[in-house]
């Protein structure tokens, strides 16, 4: 994109205006900044969207129809949500902290958003193709907490604040189990980068990651589950106990950060297991003409079933207990991670086939 | 020229917050500031070409250190005037500490292995990898003194949790894992019986 820049649109202006490094640094910003709206456009409308189909799915299941009356088949449902809070009042307690009150939210959303920049979407198409993607994913989702943890301490409430405390607890658990699940990856593929991680799955549905690290893949998952505070493991939020938890005392525009950040986290989460664990963008049928051929479909069809799965366990389970939550993180993944991660490790050095030779 | 912009901009912002970590009176706030200092110095790292370090600072002083700082801060109920107190009477001694520090840190960098004749850092090609150089230094070059770094860690962490274990003996806790292995059978008893019929 940036050659098909310069080479069209600017080459008039190439060397006239400005120093030539100047210009040069000019434009790989300007194509920085439309990758960035390429990759980011779609992903808010994904979250406005998954909130739709959020709601319909668990309606579905729960034999109801779920929303059906902004435009058809409630398509403009997320729309009207959108407008809806808006235009709703930004109310800051009189206790509140205002300062950190405003950049709680915006802290939550950010890290949430950067992290897609090391996202690859095919073979070529990644905004920032780095060496360590891995340890930048990893920095970055531990980043999220500071938003919630701000939340919870500057609306000057004790739910938010019980909320909060719950949730800081939860994430620092399971972010080592986490952590552990991606060391395994990155010793399976021998790279930092999201991309040589997905063409080190290359071969068939076998060769995939998901069958070697089959238990760091579901640790990865469910810590990923417990990480965005989804069902089962929302204690944070958990209406029935704490009202509403970190975000009890906002409204309008700023709960909906927090909102979208939720969302953009587990499409971010689905899309991760797709890439380290399911293959990326390569094809199930590898060999077979036509459909064997490496796409972004296949990448979106693999994160869309993971996000089903976060609908269909938030319709499913019931609230875990806060003790075994604590016991699931410390005490069952962190121990699974570390013996999954001796095996791989022999796996690898012993170069056993179909993954490792 | 534009590196140095970004390298102004970030030290101005590490400087500053720095200090105001030591200023503020709220220790959430400073807290907070610590985390932003951190987060600029991660920048400058990363403006070396240090990408491994930057990140790791960020992951491990920014996503976990501080996240349990932040977490023990807020949670006590921290009375702040008595922190404020003798101030004059601190500041000899805080002095000292201050020279003291300086003067290392100046015969630390001033020595030869900082390099600092050179007056441009060395770059690399795109397809240096930051993390795979440091892999092999510490496994080849460091390998005893990492290895050893890695054992005490790990007994410390041993001995961290060991001091928690101590659990009072009146203490009635249920245990999750006896809990979860519970069967249908345990709790329910399904009975049967004959209707009975109604005297008429």
């Amino acid at each position: 994109m940036f050659e098909f820049i310069r080479n069209n649109l600017l080459s008039p202006f190439v060397g006239s205006l400005f120093p030539a490094s100047i210009e040069v640094q000019a434009l790989y910003t300007l194509d920085a900044l439309i990758k960035i709206i390429v990759i980011l456009i779609p992903v808010l409308l994904g979250v406005a969207y998954l909130t739709y189909a959020e709601r319909k799915i668990i309606g579905y299941i729960q034999v109801r129809i779920g929303p059906n009356r902004v435009g058809p088949l409630g398509l403009l449902q997320p729309i009207a949500d959108a407008l809806k809070l808006t235009f709703k009042e930004i109310i800051i307690p009189s206790g509140a902290n205002k300062k950190l009150f405003i950049i709680a939210p915006i802290l939550s959303l950010a890290p949430s958003l950067a992290a897609w920049a090391v996202i690859p979407f095919n073979d070529v198409a990644v905004l920032a193709d780095i060496n360590a993607g891995l340890l930048y994913i990893l920095a970055l989702t531990s980043l999220a907490v500071y938003g919630i943890i701000i939340a919870g301490w500057a609306s000057n409430s004790k739910y938010a604040f019980i909320g909060s405390m719950r949730a800081v607890a939860q994430i620092i658990a399971y972010e080592i189990a986490m952590g552990f699940a991606l060391v395994g990856v990155l010793i399976a593929a021998g790279s930092l980068n999201l991309g040589d991680i997905v063409r080190a799955q290359d071969g068939s549905l076998l060769h995939w990651f998901w069958l070697p690290l089959w238990p760091l893949f579901i640790v990865f998952f469910l810590a990923g589950v417990a990480e965005t505070n989804r069902a089962p493991f929302d204690v944070s939020e958990g209406e029935s106990e704490i009202v509403a938890g970190f975000h009890v005392e906002y409204g309008g525009m700023a709960f909906s950060i927090f909102f979208m950040a939720e969302y953009a986290n587990m499409m971010l989460i689905s899309i991760l297991t797709a890439i380290m664990f399911c293959g990326g963008w390569l094809s199930p049928f590898q060999g077979v003409p036509f459909l064997g051929e490496p796409s972004i479909i296949w990448l979106l069809m693999k994160t869309s079933f993971f996000l089903f799965l976060f609908l269909w366990f938030r319709a499913t389970f019931p609230r875990y207990r806060y003790d075994q939550i604590m016991r699931l993180g410390w005490k069952v993944f962190i121990p699974i991670t570390i013996v999954w991660l001796v095996v791989v490790s022999v796996l690898v050095v012993a170069q056993i086939p179909p993954w490792f030779d | 020229m534009i590196e140095q912009i970004i390298f102004y901009f970030f030290a101005a912002i590490l400087i500053i917050s720095a200090s105001m970590v030591i200023t503020v009176r709220n220790p959430v706030h400073a807290a907070l500031f610590l985390v932003l200092s951190f987060f600029s110095s991660a920048a400058i790292w990363l403006l070396l070409e240090a990408e491994f370090l930057a990140i790791t600072l960020v992951l491990v002083y920014v996503g976990a250190v501080m996240v349990l700082f932040l977490f023990v801060v807020m949670m006590l109920d921290i009375n702040l005037a008595p922190l404020r107190e003798g101030f004059t009477r601190y500041l000899p001694v805080g002095i000292l500490v201050a020279v003291l520090m300086l003067l290392f840190m100046a015969l630390i960098v001033s020595s030869d292995s900082f390099n600092l004749n050179q007056a441009e850092g060395i770059k690399h090609a795109a397809d240096y990898s930051n993390t795979a150089e440091l892999g092999l230094i510490l496994y080849t070059e460091y390998l005893y003194p990492f290895e050893i770094a890695g054992a005490i860690l790990l007994v410390a962490i041993i001995a961290a949790i060991a001091l928690t274990m101590r659990k009072s003996k009146t203490l009635k806790t249920p245990k999750p894992e006896q809990q979860v292995a519970v069967k249908r059978e345990d709790r329910v008893r399904l009975v049967k019986m004959e209707s009975e019929k109604r005297d008429t």
